[in-house]
């Protein structure tokens, strides 16, 4: 028997059936057939109808369960529920009292992953597009909002530095600003946003977002450095020492290209993801010569590897005028480990995709151009410890690609510069910093924390933005409240 | 922003300048390098310290204009702004008591070469100077390195001045004709003047250090693109060098692919020019 009581305790989202079916809300995009011409951002973002009705889809769970799929806690229901209403500025609000960048989550963010995997309308029907929903929030707020101060703590005058412009470093700045703290971010580059600049193309990510949280920060009195590594004109104990600041944040990413060791990766025409997306996005290459710094047009690409990167290579060079632009990818299409999003976008583009096919050697001709590539087919075997299936190569099936360039989207490794440099820093094998097990972010050197991809290797953005803020607070408490020492 | 504060026009294409820089010139040792990138549109190009001044925070880059950007830069004058400068970059030059040191430069090379003349003589090494040209009307720094080294020779291609001759010429003299046991050579310059040194350096064993002008972009490491095989191995030069055992190098390598963008680097002078 249930009594009138419970079934109000009863959670909503197990009554069934009390709305009318509305399907998951498509965000518009450019045609592919134009877009492989350009740079323009793909997706249009939703309008302010599309908004409403996908906002209407939520069923305001009392135990949202989308909550506990984001990292950093967004209040999923509430910003929804003030989309519902009308009220989108005061959503912004609310996503913003746990995301500072949801502009940039909103269109990267791998949401079917996170959030949307386990909203409970998914069990049934298509979850809710919270990802879309949010970036709808933050970009109405742009063009809408205005600057508004936030809250700020007295100045303390106490100087933390931070190092790398990326994810973690800006939302760690944006917390300690508040704080009352003297910051200052120092970037390597000449331009701030880590991999959001270098890294993910202007097709997925327009710089100008990028551009506006630092302008935010900055407004609010983080200082930038740019062209400043940390540990060549300065070292993390010359900061300290010298320079007098008392805590140091390291968010210096993981920026270390990793190459397959095969023969001919030394030939012209073989790029790191790194490399190639660089030129063309940080410099600006695509649009040479209008932009100083060259990229190869080429006819024939091979782009090896199956996440977010390959695809973003893919996809560029594509742009640049590739007729057959290939993904080479040594597991099957189900274990690719990039956005399903991407994945679609760059099918949609005409992207050719070669599964289980992994790269032993690259083919030069007698100039030491690339001429080709050639492969083996894979299969799949025993499960190994990442619970993915190994592939094993079918002996005898090697075969030939011809293509004119071929980029490395492998991964990428712990840049050594800065631990390298800072001898009581402790790393691990794969030269990420080690940090103690409470999420403070501690290091093994007094008054250093570390957070982001420097530390879990490559990962998230918003991982990274949420390590940012984490190690905020910890900062806070070791210099304002002494709460957290070595 | 880092101004322009003196402008030496050294002859037609080359050229130097002394930046305000202070951080950059605390820091910098032998050997050392920054990327600069002239404006918003421009490309990042490294270029070597060849000079600092403590004092007055000033750093010297010398420069020849072979394409766009050292183009652009030529027309900058005292007075004018660079937008970015990132550095000291790069691994200083491995400075120590060897006894006695060769060191050789081709065209500009001499002035990247000159922070390392200076720095082997404060350790007390012998340092015999091997300094060559086109022809006597582009020689650089001559006066610079007569005063740092202990001795100094000069070659130019056309014998207008000095030795008539290349600048191995000058080092299979001090070897083979007045048996000089040297310990270390070091030679900047154009590649294929390395790869000819360390063809003579070779068969008598003596160790010689390079320094390799790769293509760069960012120069800490993250992209790749400077690298180059060294004994077999896959070095980055930005940050692994810009130094290493010429006898380990794979210059034709190298070589090619520093001819990359040559396509690019046409179109883009083509457009510099007609501004
Ligand atoms: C091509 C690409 C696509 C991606 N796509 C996605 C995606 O769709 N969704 C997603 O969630 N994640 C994606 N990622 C991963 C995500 O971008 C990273 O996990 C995230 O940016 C890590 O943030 P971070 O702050 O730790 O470091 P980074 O963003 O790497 O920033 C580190 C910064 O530190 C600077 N730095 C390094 N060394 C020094 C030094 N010595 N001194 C001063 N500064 C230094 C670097 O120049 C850089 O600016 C992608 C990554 C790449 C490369
Ligand atoms: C460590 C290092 C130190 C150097 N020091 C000096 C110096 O002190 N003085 C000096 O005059 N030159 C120096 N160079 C070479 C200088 O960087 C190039 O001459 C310059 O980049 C040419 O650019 P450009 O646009 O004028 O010419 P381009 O027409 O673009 O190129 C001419 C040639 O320069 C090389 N080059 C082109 N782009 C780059 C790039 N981004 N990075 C490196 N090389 C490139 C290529 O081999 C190319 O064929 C140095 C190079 C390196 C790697
Ligand atoms: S930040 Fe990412 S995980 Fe969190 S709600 Fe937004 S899209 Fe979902
Ligand atoms: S987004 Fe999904 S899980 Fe979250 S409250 Fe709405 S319906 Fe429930
Ligand atoms: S210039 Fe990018 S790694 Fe050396």
């Amino acid at each position: 028997m249930t009594s009138p009581n419970e079934e109000e305790k009863r959670p909503e989202n197990e009554k069934k059936e009390k709305r009318p079916k509305i399907p998951r809300q498509p965000m518009h995009g450019q045609d592919p057939a134009v877009r492989i011409r350009n740079f323009d951002e793909v997706p249009y973002g939703y309008t302010d109808e599309l908004a409403k009705l996908e906002s209407s889809r939520c069923i305001q769970c009392k135990k949202p369960f989308c909550i506990e799929g984001c990292p950093v806690r967004i209040d999923i229901p509430l910003f929804i529920k003030k989309i519902k209403e009308g009220d989108i500025l005061e959503a912004a609000r609310v996503i913003k009292r746990d995301n500072c960048l949801p502009a940039i989550c909103g269109r990267v963010c791998p949401q079917e992953d996170q959030c949307e995997k386990v909203c409970i309308v998914g069990k049934k029907e298509e979850s809710v597009a919270i990802g879309r929903l949010e970036r709808y929030v933050a970009d109405y707020e742009a063009k809408h909002g205005r600057f508004e101060m936030p809250e700020m703590a007295p100045k303390t005058g106490r100087k933390v530095a931070i190092v790398g412009s990326g994810p973690g470093g800006l939302a760690c700045a944006g917390e300690l600003i508040k704080m009352g703290h003297d910051v200052t971010v120092f970037e390597a580059l000449h331009k701030p946003g880590g991999v959001l600049v270098y890294g993910i193309p202007e097709f997925r990510l327009p710089k100008a977002i990028v551009q506006r949280e630092v302008d935010y920060l900055a407004n609010l009195g983080v200082k930038f450095m740019m062209n400043f590594v940390v540990g060549k004109i300065r070292t993390v104990d010359e900061l300290m020492e010298k320079d007098g600041y008392e805590a140091i944040f390291l968010a210096n990413g993981a920026g270390l290209p990793i190459f397959m060791n095969i023969p001919g990766e030394n030939l012209n025409g073989v790029y790191s993801a790194n490399e190639y997306l660089t030129r063309s996005n940080l410099m600006k290459a695509y649009k040479f010569p209008d932009y100083d710094t060259p990229i190869k047009r080429w006819k024939n690409v091979a782009v090896i590897g199956g996440g977010n990167v390959a695809m973003d290579g893919v996809r560029t060079a594509r742009r640049l005028g590739a007729d057959n632009a290939y993904i080479i990818y040594r597991r099957s299409h189900n274990e690719m480990p990039a956005r399903k999003e991407e994945i679609e976008h760059a099918e949609e583009e005409g992207i050719q995709f070669r599964m289980l096919t992994n790269p032993i050697r690259i083919l030069g001709n007698k100039d030491g151009w690339v001429r080709g590539i050639e492969c083996i087919k894979m299969e799949l075997g025993e499960p190994d410890e990442s619970g993915r299936r190994r592939p094993v190569p079918i002996k005898g099936s090697e075969f030939e690609i011809e293509i004119d360039a071929v980029v490395m989207a492998i991964g990428s490794g712990s840049n050594p510069l800065v631990a390298s440099t800072t001898p009581d820093l402790k790393v691990n094998k794969w030269g990420n910093i080690i940090v103690d097990r409470e999420k403070t972010g501690r290091t093994s050197k007094k008054g250093v924390f570390a957070g982001g991809d420097i530390v879990t290797g490559a990962a998230t953005v918003i991982l990274a933005m949420g390590a940012g803020r984490n190690v905020a607070g910890a900062i806070n408490e070791y210099l304002v409240y002494k709460a957290i020492g070595w | 922003m880092y101004e322009i504060v003196e402008k030496k026009v050294w002859f037609n294409e080359i050229k130097e300048f002394k930046i305000k820089a202070p951080l950059i010139a605390e820091k910098q040792k032998a050997g050392q390098f920054v990327i600069i990138r002239i404006n918003e549109n421009g490309e990042r190009i490294p270029l070597t310290i060849a000079h600092k001044d403590l004092d007055n925070g000033t750093i010297n880059l010398l420069f020849q204009e072979v394409g766009k950007t050292t183009m652009d830069l030529g027309r900058l004058n005292k007075g004018d702004f660079i937008m970015d400068i990132s550095g000291p970059l790069g691994t200083p030059t491995h400075i120590e008591r060897y006894g006695i040191v060769v060191c050789i430069g081709g065209g500009i090379g001499v002035a990247p070469l000159h922070p390392i003349v200076r720095a082997m003589k404060s350790a007390g090494n012998n340092v015999i100077s091997i300094i060559g040209a086109r022809t006597k009307g582009i020689l650089i720094y001559e006066d610079l390195m007569r005063a740092t080294s202990n001795e100094l020779l000069i070659t130019t291609d056309d014998g207008s001045y000095g030795r008539h001759g290349f600048v191995t010429d000058e080092l299979k003299n001090l070897i083979d004709v007045r048996k000089i046991p040297i310990n270390l050579v070091v030679a900047i310059g154009p590649p294929i003047m390395m790869k000819m040194v360390c063809r003579v350096t070779e068969p008598y064993k003596i160790k010689t250090i390079v320094s390799l002008n790769t293509i760069m972009v960012d120069g800490t490491g993250m992209c790749g693109a400077c690298r180059v095989s060294v004994g077999g191995r896959t070095r980055f030069v930005c940050v692994d060098g810009p130094e290493f055992d010429g006898h380990q190098v794979d210059f034709d390598e190298m070589i090619q692919r520093q001819r990359q963008y040559l396509t690019e680097e046409k179109i883009a002078v083509e457009r510099c020019k007609h501004k």
